[in-house]
């Protein structure tokens, strides 16, 4: 028994914690050790599985012993297993911020109880997502995630999360309808959905039927990943929500459906057939997003539309098909799931301490709180991919990937992406002049709170009772992930060699057919165009 | 692969009116659409399973091409619960909506609307700089070219033009709206900081 067989554990464990929640649901001290102790022990587990798979090798799970193609596998390898990695030390982090907030308001109602069993049913989908092998069995870890995220947006039923929940469930309704479609479609055209024997059996299709079923799962997928022009629903439902909630919705969501993309366009759909139009599209929600950031005042929504634009740098990644593009766009996802969620997390913290998150109102803050201060400003840079952070270094390795390919188009993405990142700092500096550098004073409309400083600084001794404007597991946890930000730079060198040798395996494809299927399995050819190395 | 052809035509009314429905603005017929788009799909994986065959793994005799495909009907099943889950939210969410506006439309978003209104001038940003800093006080001139000290310097904002005192308080939310009569307006020295 190797350790990959522990697999499926990485979406039972959340299951189970959700199940054993639901029944605590009275006793909010044992929820709370209940979830923060089965996501940690997930955690440990993600991170055997991903030193099992460190050097290389693709491991399969046959799911109740049924042999593929006919039954559910999972599949752990370099990339997926990352992903799990990442993602479940980020859903780790916003638990423990949002158990704080909790505590700090205590708020005993039943939206916060209700929250745990919600919470860890969207982490069982997403590792579902990402671990899955099979068409379907992808459509359900989506459905699984999406639904746990109805819950968690509407959360409260408070007027403006209902209505934002009402664009945000009709469109990813909506998507979801569209992959089942494209599912519904590959199955007819192929007689399989699993992905490793599709990989073989869509190769032998026709160039028209492929090019359908391609389009179609890109399009579902791209809804996912908010990929313009597919992304207007995004900045429109996620800042409503919760400060965690939107938090772990920016980190994790969007790149569950850039996974799914990755996945279409090096295993199932190889080759170069579509990889203009994604370069045109990626360029598109680069520049337009960020123009969208710079036009808001509201921190939240500013973040989402700067969301929207750095998917762009993702798919320029995935469109250069390469193994180096291929490994810049893993390292920058696993970089852009810790950076954005650490910059939401600080979004909530910012609300609580200035009373706002409307760049209008705030100001002043690095006096009122250096720390605040210096938590904001770590991540914003390193979004903004100023050296040496890690966002500087992913963008590097997409830059060099898009020179080394060579075609009109890549420079004019590279140049974009210069572009979107100038705009990007041009977006944080703005927050960062209004909210943190600028006296109270100056604010168009200073709350209350940034004025009244003496009072508030005296509040805490004051009485037991009163509220901790940023209380200590809040403050910690934002603190912990800006530091493994700053640790993805740290070790970026070995992080960079694991993406390249996930890239090669991805465009390579036999060792993840040869996994699932056995070892004597025809791989087709690789019908890699250019850019293959 | 033989197809019904009546199934068919189901689907495609249904997909048609599905997509009529959730173009609407009423958030029932939405949820209608929905459910049409689902149910929709549902039969077009079950024509995907191919011709209506005998019962699987029934009896031993069977001969393996009478059997209908059994996946597609697993797929449909699962579609079927997660729609249903869905469809439960959603019914909730629209007794929510009716409970708090009294309504039964999709909302506009207020900040969505706020930003579209607000003028491509930044007071922060943009203003004109009040008070002459150099030594050496040259004129401020602001875009139509006149003196900024003199009040009278002007902005192009959201197609009309403003004085740029005006302008700067218009950022303000709520607090200073200047309607278009007030944009002729050369009292300014009420405005003034």
């Amino acid at each position: 028994m190797n350790l990959a067989s522990l697999a499926p554990l990485a979406v039972v464990l959340p299951i189970l914690g959700a199940a054993l929640t639901f029944v605590l649901i009275r006793h909010s001290r044992a929820q709370r050790a209940v979830s923060i102790a089965l996501l940690s022990l997930t955690l440990l587990l993600e991170c055997l599985l991903l030193a099992s798979v460190w050097n290389g090798g693709t491991a399969a799970v046959n799911i109740g012993g049924w042999v593929p193609p006919w039954g559910i596998v999972l599949v752990v390898d370099q990339f997926s297993s990352l992903m799990l990695v990442v993602s479940s030390a980020v859903s780790l982090a916003v638990l423990v911020y949002a158990t704080g907030q909790g505590m700090a308001d205590g708020d005993q109602d039943a939206p916060v109880s209700i929250f745990h069993p919600t919470y860890l049913i969207l982490v069982a989908g997403v590792s579902n997502a990402f671990l899955s092998g099979d068409l379907f069995n992808l459509y359900v870890g989506f459905e699984i995630l999406l639904t746990a995220s109805y819950v968690l947006m509407t959360l409260g039923g408070t007027g403006p999360r209902i209505r934002a929940g009402v664009t945000y469930v009709v469109v990813s309704v909506v998507s979801s309808v569209l992959f089942l479609i494209a599912i519904a479609m590959v199955y007819g055209a192929t007689g399989t959905i699993n992905m490793a024997d599709l990989a073989i059996k869509l190769s032998e299709l026709d160039e028209g039927t492929k090019t359908l079923l391609h389009v179609m799962l890109l399009v579902a997928f791209g809804i996912k990943a908010a990929v313009f022009p597919l992304s207007f629903w995004l900045p429109d439902s996620y800042p409503t929500a919760p400060a965690p909630v939107t938090a772990v919705f920016a980190g994790l969501l969007t790149k569950v459906g850039v996974y799914a993309m990755v996945r279409t366009e090096t295993l199932l759909f190889p080759g170069d057939s579509l990889n203009t139009p994604l370069m045109v599209v990626a360029l598109l929600t680069m520049i337009v997003g960020i123009l969208g950031a710079l036009a808001q005042s509201d921190i939240k929504r500013l973040l989402s539309f700067t969301l929207v634009s750095h998917i762009g740098y993702m798919v320029f990644g995935l469109a250069m098909s390469s193994v180096a593009g291929l490994a810049a766009a893993v390292f920058y996802v696993a970089h852009h799931i810790t950076i954005q969620t650490s910059l939401f997390l600080v979004t909530g913290l910012i609300e609580r301490r200035g009373g706002s998150s409307s760049v209008d109102r705030l100001a002043g803050l690095a006096k009122l709180s250096p720390l605040l201060a210096l938590l904001f400003f770590v991540p914003a840079m390193n979004l903004a991919g100023i050296p040496p952070f890690s966002g500087f270094l992913g963008k590097l390795g997409l830059m060099q990937a898009g020179i080394g390919l060579g075609t009109p188009l890549a420079y004019a993405l590279v140049i974009g992406g210069v572009l979107t990142s100038l705009l990007t700092l041009l977006a944080v500096a703005r927050v960062w002049n209004r909210a943190f550098w600028r006296k109270a004073e100056d604010a168009e409309h200073p709350d209350p709170v940034l004025l009244a400083v003496p009072a508030t600084e005296t509040a805490p001794e004051g009485g037991a009772t009163a509220v901790r404007l940023l209380p200590r597991t809040m403050v910690g946890s934002t603190l912990g992930l800006v530091v493994l930000g700053v640790a993805l730079t740290v070790f970026a060198g070995p992080l960079f060699r694991v993406a390249d040798q996930s890239a090669a395996a991805m465009l390579d494809r036999s060792a993840y057919i040869q996994a699932v299927l056995g070892d004597a399995a025809l791989v087709p050819a690789a019908a890699l165009g250019g850019g293959g190395k | 692969m033989t197809v019904n052809l009546t199934l068919l035509t189901v689907m495609g009314a249904l997909y048609a009116c599905g997509i009529y429905l959730i173009l609407e603005r009423s958030l029932t017929r939405v949820l209608l659409g929905l459910m049409l788009l689902a149910n929709a799909t549902n039969l077009l994986i079950l024509a995907t399973g191919g011709y209506a065959g005998l019962a699987p793994f029934f009896s031993k005799d069977t001969d393996p091409g009478s059997y209908n495909d059994p996946l597609p009907q697993a797929l449909i099943l699962t579609s079927i619960v997660i729609s249903f889950a869905v469809t439960a939210f959603m019914l909730g969410i629209i007794y929510r909506t009716w409970l708090l506006a009294r309504q039964d439309d999709i909302q506009d978003d207020i900040e969505d609307r706020r930003v579209a209104e607000t003028p491509s001038f930044d007071a922060e940003d943009d203003a004109v700089i009040p008070v002459e800093t150099s030594e050496f006080p040259l004129p401020m001139l602001g875009s139509d070219g006149s003196a900024a000290a003199e009040s009278t310097a002007t902005v192009e904002a959201g197609g009309r033009t403003l004085l740029a005192e005006h302008a700067a308080l218009e950022e303000k939310p709520g607090s200073a709206n200047f309607t278009t009569d007030t944009d002729t307006d050369t009292d300014t020295e009420g405005g003034a900081k």
